[in-house]
């Protein structure tokens, strides 16, 4: 008995020591030669494999930053400048450091501003919707609010506001990794440059229909009336098919577009004081005093913030009209 | 023992509400909305301007490519403008706008017959092609190109889909009482044109009047079978039908014609008389107007181009309630967000589906019970065409034979989880079939 246990006790030794042995010497023989680099590369990186760079996960990523002698056309949208400078030093390249980017949705057909024409039965799935029919409201462009966007997102940065059926994005954690803009049918999510503090100023629609057309389903749809064009100091607003895009690259922020957008299609976003509009938003009941933005607790204070800003749309004669109109009325 | 399609199907409530109400001539409307897409394929393109005077039967839009099709006017009077008008697509669509102005007819369009004995397959497939007739059962795919096979495909058999599974609609079983003599006829010019001598008319056999009335009048006739199929939705597909009346199967990602056998409806087989020996364009067609709610269930004849509340008025009209405007039947029909759309070449029916009806349940979560499996009438696996497809998984989808769904909706139909499968399975086959088409450009 001893002896059986014994023998088998050898033999399955010797067994497992051969196999070692020829497992180790195989090993060696058809060692994959990777290039060192990647591997240091991309424990660099942040590791998300969210595709934000536009290949195919992090080491993919390690990978084709290795092989190149440029990193100019590469970043990594979650790590920033701070991991692509690390990458740098670990390839023995420079790098540029790059404007960082947020998603910003385009779109503020709200409950509110935007009302329902009807009501969608089907999946709860924007690209379902959009194939279907033109969505639930009159205009064919905005935002159908079953979420597709926020599903996509990794990060939790985009959450469904449920007063205004829009979807809302933290600035703080989007990594501008591009899931969402793929996700939006209506292609209303756009990367857009990220400013301190997280100030924005966007036009917020996507509606190309004629003015009078788009307006009809929501109140604060672009006309394509063009003022925002005539009075941006940079350049940086084009109106094409009856909407106005501001190039964030160019944008400075000075915000005379917001003063000037008749429908308050521009919006301005984590300004710290509100700009001083010459025409009021647009209401569905009459409104005594016109002027939004500074305190309206002293009406005659009010009433001469009105004629600072005429100046601004002085030189644009059409704006007078109106703005002298809000004079008389709070004037009462 | 009725013939019937070897997998899967459902049996929804018939619901003929019209199917007693004779075809009836809907009064002119005073402005119409003609659409140039009315068709698979490219836009056709107008050949009128606005303030172009125009008659009944005038082309106004020439076919904008191989796969398209002519497009006529359907009333006479003054071109307005181009305007866009919302379609059952869901999106505005560019149509011709003409406010009607009398009656007056093309010249050209005869009223009594001529003799068809002596056409020749060209000319037969020229009148069609001249009159933009096209697929009436909905599909709406050009005919002149379906009589025109591809180099190598030759056609064994012509079957005349008069079967009509959809609830609810009757359009094609009143054509086939009323219009049976020229029906026959419209098959005599189809077979000739695709030079096969045998053709078989499918009817389901809830339609007993119709299969009695056109059996008598081919008893003479030795082409034509007259053949009662077993009531079972869809068999009104076109594959599914091929598998009822020939036992044939068409293979996975291939076109009827494989199998021999070439499908036409029975309302553009009346088309196809009325545009060969009458030389009469196709501007007006059968439509089903009923709900269980509709005042008068009927059978319109009505001219391209009339917004569809006309319709719903001439049919007492009803207060929807929350329910929902259906473009065709309740299965494979367009929900319409507007009753300002309307009336194209495929419009076979509009229905208005009290809430009650309509409305779909509560979506739950996916309990494998395998009745989607069961119903499908492809043989495909709803339950994981939809949720690979949800979860964008095209690979997968693909590889799942995806594109091999009609999207007849028995899955949805059936789920007792009141999941949206085909809404899913829709846009697995809308991907997927846009990776098929740029891997074949990428080839070539």
């Amino acid at each position: 008995m001893n002896t059986v246990i014994i023998y088998s006790i050898i033999i399955l030794s010797s067994i497992g020591i051969l196999a070692a042995v020829i497992l180790y010497f195989v090993a060696q023989k058809f060692k994959v030669h990777e290039n060192p680099k990647i591997d240091e590369v991309e424990k660099a990186l942040p590791g998300a494999n969210c595709g934000g760079c536009g290949f195919a996960g992090c080491r993919a990523f390690a990978e084709a930053c290795a092989k190149s002698n440029d990193l100019s056309d590469k970043l990594c949208t979650v790590g920033g400048n701070e991991t692509m400078e690390k990458v740098a030093d670990i390839l023995g390249l420079k790098v540029e450091k790059k404007a960082p980017r947020v998603a910003v949705v385009r779109c503020n057909g709200t409950c509110e501003n935007r009302p329902k024409t009807s009501h969608f039965d089907g999946a709860s799935s924007c690209a379902v919707e959009a194939s279907i029919y033109s969505g639930d409201t009159g205009c064919q462009f905005g935002c159908l609010g079953e979420g597709d966007c926020v599903a996509a997102c990794n990060f939790d940065a985009l959450h469904m506001n449920p007063e205004t059926g829009l979807p809302e994005v933290d600035d703080d954690k989007c990594v501008a990794c591009g899931a969402c803009v793929e996700a939006c049918p209506r292609n209303l999510i756009e990367l857009r440059k990220k400013a301190p503090r997280n100030m924005k100023v966007y036009v917020a629609c996507r509606n190309e229909e004629k003015g009078g057309v788009a307006r009809k389903s929501c109140k604060v749809a672009c006309i394509g009336c063009g003022k925002c064009v005539q009075v941006c100091p940079f350049d940086a607003i084009t109106l094409v098919n009856n909407l106005a895009y501001i190039d964030s690259d160019k944008c400075r922020l000075c915000r005379k577009c917001v003063v000037v957008c008749p429908t308050h299609a521009i919006i301005d976003v984590n300004f710290p004081k509100p700009v001083i509009r010459g025409i009021p938003k647009p209401k569905a009941k009459p409104v005594a005093k016109a002027v939004d933005a500074t305190d309206n607790s002293n009406p005659k204070t009010a009433e001469k913030p009105l004629t600072k800003t005429a100046p601004l749309s002085a030189s644009k004669p059409a704006a007078k009209p109106t703005a002298k109109k809000e004079v008389t009325v709070s004037e009462k | 023992m009725l013939r019937t399609f070897k997998l899967g199907g459902i049996h929804p409530a018939g619901n003929k509400l019209s199917a007693g109400k004779p075809i009836e001539k809907l009064p002119l409307p005073k402005i119409v909305f003609i659409p140039i897409a009315q068709h698979i394929g490219a836009p056709a393109k107008p050949i009128v301007q606005p303030g172009d005077k125009v008659k009944v039967g005038q082309m106004i839009a020439q076919a904008g490519g191989f796969v398209s099709a002519n497009i006529h006017s359907s009333v006479s009077g003054t071109v307005k403008k181009f305007a866009p008008a919302p379609d059952s697509g869901g999106y505005p669509k560019q149509c011709i706008v003409i406010e009607r102005e009398g009656d007056e007819w093309e010249e050209s369009i005869l009223s009594k017959e001529e003799n068809g004995d002596s056409l020749d397959a060209k000319t037969i497939i020229d009148r069609i092609k001249q009159a933009g007739i096209v697929g009436m059962g909905g599909a709406t795919f050009p005919t002149h190109v379906k009589l025109m096979p591809p180099p190598g495909k030759i056609a064994d058999i012509l079957i005349i889909n008069g079967v009509e599974c959809e609830p609810y609609l009757t359009a094609d079983h009143r054509l086939m009482l009323e219009k049976g003599e020229e029906i026959i006829k419209g098959v005599h010019l189809l077979m000739k044109a695709l030079k096969v001598t045998k053709a078989c008319i499918g009817i389901e056999n809830n339609k007993k009047d119709a299969i009695k009335h056109l059996s008598e009048l081919t008893s003479d006739d030795p082409e034509i079978t007259i053949v009662p199929l077993k009531m079972k939705y869809p068999q009104g597909g076109e594959k599914q039908l091929i598998n009822a009346i020939t036992g044939r199967e068409v293979p996975s990602g291939a076109l009827p014609i494989e199998t021999g056998a070439v499908v036409s409806n029975v309302g553009t087989t009346y088309a196809v008389y009325e545009a060969v020996l009458k030389y009469k364009p196709l501007f007006e067609r059968v439509v089903t107007v009923t709900g269980k709610n509709l005042n008068k269930p009927s059978n319109f004849l009505v001219r391209i181009g009339t917004p569809i509340k006309d319709l719903i008025e001439a049919a007492g009209g009803s207060s929807l309630n929350g329910g929902k405007v259906i473009c065709g039947g309740p299965m494979m029909g367009r929900a319409v967000n507007s009753t300002d759309i309307p009336v194209a070449k495929g419009t076979s029916g509009v229905l208005l589906m009290p809430e009650s009806e309509s409305k779909r349940g509560q979506e739950q979560d996916c309990i494998r019970c395998g009745r989607c499996v069961t119903v499908c009438p492809m043989g495909l696996e709803p339950y994981l065409l939809a949720n690979v497809s949800s979860k964008k998984q095209w690979d997968i989808a693909e590889e799942h034979n995806v594109m091999d769904c009609i999207e007849c909706g028995s899955c949805s139909y059936t789920c007792p989880a009141n999941r949206p499968l085909l809404d899913h399975i829709r846009q697995g086959k809308k991907t997927v079939g846009g990776i098929l088409r740029t891997r074949k450009m990428k080839k070539q």
